[in-house]
């Protein structure tokens, strides 16, 4: 405090007069210190290190653009498509603050997937960062919370059709499921009941929560510190004055690099809002442009693609209890990475060939499930190929223990690896 | 008076403040999580519908909409009777509707109060999509074994002209049928069964 105060009167002129004052009334220059001008981060960070910045700057894209889109949104069944083309056609761009917002969540997606990757593949969710993983996870859950809800406030066929699928889904809850499913509709059928209870899930207690787990997301960062590429815990090596040897300031060094990559985001983001806001039916499904009608289901339903791994699941088991079974295990089983990988080597760089195989075998098999819960369900070898890339799926999570045991993993260096240029 | 702390005193002072604490959050929570249930609008909106069936010609159905579902009413005729006899017991998955949802009196052969009436809730029991009817026998699409009733064409459940539900579909259970009664010769009432009985 006092050190803050000090440097703060150092500098002349009202600036720093206001700096001082501030700080003695609020912890300003000690948080930023602690959060970005001190916090050390290890200085081999490579391009995979960019998606959480990236996850928080869709996040502000998301909650800005959906402040305004509540300006002229109605939440009942009988305004909400018709208040969403209002949006659309009639809003002074009205139509580029919509597309932002449903681009913004399939960018959500994206973002915060590579991000989930990129902890597996350099075990950032390895002791000691088990909570900052399960914060984590539980940021996803939140946003795929988020997803479905909005998903329903378009009121189109798919949100209709979308929200009845998956709120039928918890009818295979035993003896109360029935209740709950009402219970969540709070009508006998999906409703405008429904669709307003669903708007304020949106609008208000699920972006709360988002915003409370990403802080605490943060904290929970910089109280262990970020991991790297190599997977080596940089305060294990400290100067005299206790600054890590391999560390260097979040800022100005990333903050900038961070930058570039907002810059190159923002980029690719513009163009797809701007010239592919529906991305060929993938982020908003066409039959979603057809006002909702309880008695007409689509021909072929499927939700946004960034479920699809999960409903890929849930469609190749001809058991409706099992399948939703499998779909909620496929994501809880993620929370249990920390405990399931027995492995003592962090990073992909050092692990043996087991690790790197299942990874692999990992990913293809989601991508796979993604694509697949895309397609019809009347193909009976997208079924079959489900089934196989499913129990991949499952293999990866409950074969870790044992793969990972007894890996041969190649020694790990004392200090962080480098290569400038290469 | 002691300066020491009477620990076992404020222990149970702690769990007692907890716990009474912790009862009051539960009623507190009690209004909000109830306040979820169908409001008393939505209960009345959810009440009896009456259909006159009147002029429902033989083969033909009707669709109604009660509590937001289709309830389809379908006339079967003397023909399309034999051919719902005619689907092998071993075809179905549950043939005598032990495992669906129907009131007790329509828990027979045919799912109905009157053999020839059907009334059935039209919402696939898997994932809660629309079923078509296909009432021609042996069409291209569904193969030579089809004679006759309703296909979802979201993750292809097949269903009889009983409703019962075709081995090797993804829905579970038959369609479920809708508390109902007939309240004159062709007049049916859909959401009340008062009076009615196995």
């Amino acid at each position: 405090m006092s050190g803050a105060r000090t440097e703060a009167a150092a500098g002349n002129g009202r600036m720093a007069q206001l700096v001082g004052w501030i700080d003695e009334r609020f912890p300003l220059t000690s948080l930023i210190r602690e959060h970005a001008t001190e916090y050390y981060a290890a200085r081999n960070f490579n391009t995979w290190y960019v998606f959480g910045v990236l996850a928080m700057v869709v996040l502000v894209i998301q909650l800005v653009t959906g402040i305004f889109l509540t300006m002229n949104y109605k939440p009942s069944a009988e305004d909400a498509f018709a208040s969403v083309e209002y949006i659309m056609r009639d809003v002074q761009w009205g139509w580029l603050i919509r597309y932002m917002h449903s681009t913004g969540a399939s960018a959500f997606f994206i973002v915060v997937y590579l991000h989930m990757f990129r902890a597996m593949l350099y075990g950032s969710y390895k002791n000691p960062r088990e909570l900052l993983w399960l914060i984590g996870m539980t940021i996803y859950l939140a946003l795929m919370a988020e997803g479905f809800f909005g998903y329903l406030l378009p009121w189109g066929q798919m949100s209709y059709w979308g929200a009845q699928v998956i709120v039928s889904l918890f009818g295979a809850v035993p003896a109360i499921g029935a209740d709950l499913v009402e219970w969540i509709r709070g009508d006998y059928f999906i409703s405008d009941i429904t669709l307003n209870r669903f708007f304020a899930f949106h609008v208000v207690a699920v972006p709360l929560v988002l915003v409370m787990l990403v802080v605490m997301h943060i904290m929970a960062l910089h109280e262990t510190g970020s991991l790297n590429p190599d997977g080596i815990e940089i305060k294990q090596h400290k100067d005299s004055r206790g600054i890590p040897l391999d560390g260097i300031a979040f800022h100005p060094y990333y903050t900038a690099k961070d930058l570039v990559a907002i810059v190159i985001f923002l980029a690719l983001f513009a163009a797809v809002v701007f010239f592919a806001p529906e991305m060929g039916g993938y982020f908003l499904e066409h039959a979603n442009f057809e006002p909702a009608s309880m008695l007409k289901t689509p021909e072929h339903i499927a939700p946004v693609w960034y479920f699809t791994p999960f409903y890929a699941i849930l469609r190749s088991v001809p058991s409706k209890g099992w399948g939703a079974f499998l779909m909620v295990a496929a994501i809880v089983l993620l929370f249990f990475m920390p405990w399931l990988d027995r492995c003592r080597v962090k990073s992909i760089r050092y692990r043996g060939w087991t690790y790197k195989l299942a990874l692999g075998v990992f990913a293809v098999s989601f991508v796979a499930l993604g694509y697949l819960g895309l397609q019809p369900a009347t193909e009976k070898v997208y079924v079959y190929a489900a089934r196989v890339f499913s129990a991949l799926y499952f293999a990866f999570f409950l074969l870790m223990p044992f793969y990972t045991r007894a890996e041969k993993t190649r020694p790990v260096p004392e200090r962080v690896a480098y290569h400038a240029g290469k | 008076m002691s300066d020491e702390a009477d620990l076992s005193r404020r222990h149970f002072l702690t769990v007692a403040t907890s716990v009474a604490g912790g009862v009051g959050v539960v009623l507190a929570a009690t209004p909000f999580v109830a306040s979820f249930r169908p409001s008393a609008r939505a209960q009345a909106l959810g009440g009896p519908v009456q259909v006159d069936i009147s002029k429902v010609d033989a083969g033909a159905m009707v669709r109604v909409i009660w509590r937001g579902q289709p309830v389809w009413v379908l006339r079967r005729t003397p023909d399309m009777m034999q051919r719902l006899e005619s689907v092998p017991v071993a075809s179905l998955k549950d043939p005598n509707s032990d495992e669906s949802d129907q009131p007790e009196y329509a828990k027979n052969a045919t799912r109905a109060v009157k053999t020839d009436i059907l009334v059935v809730v039209g919402n696939c029991t898997h994932l809660g999509c629309a079923p078509i009817e296909r009432f021609d026998v042996a069409p291209a699409d569904l193969g030579p074994d089809w004679v006759g009733g309703f296909f979802c064409p979201c993750h292809g459940s097949r269903f009889d002209l009983a409703g019962r539900v075709m081995a090797g579909s993804p829905a579970p259970t038959n369609l479920p049928i809708p508390p109902y009664r007939f309240v004159g010769d062709n007049l049916v009432l859909i959401g009340d069964d008062t009076g009615a009985s196995a």
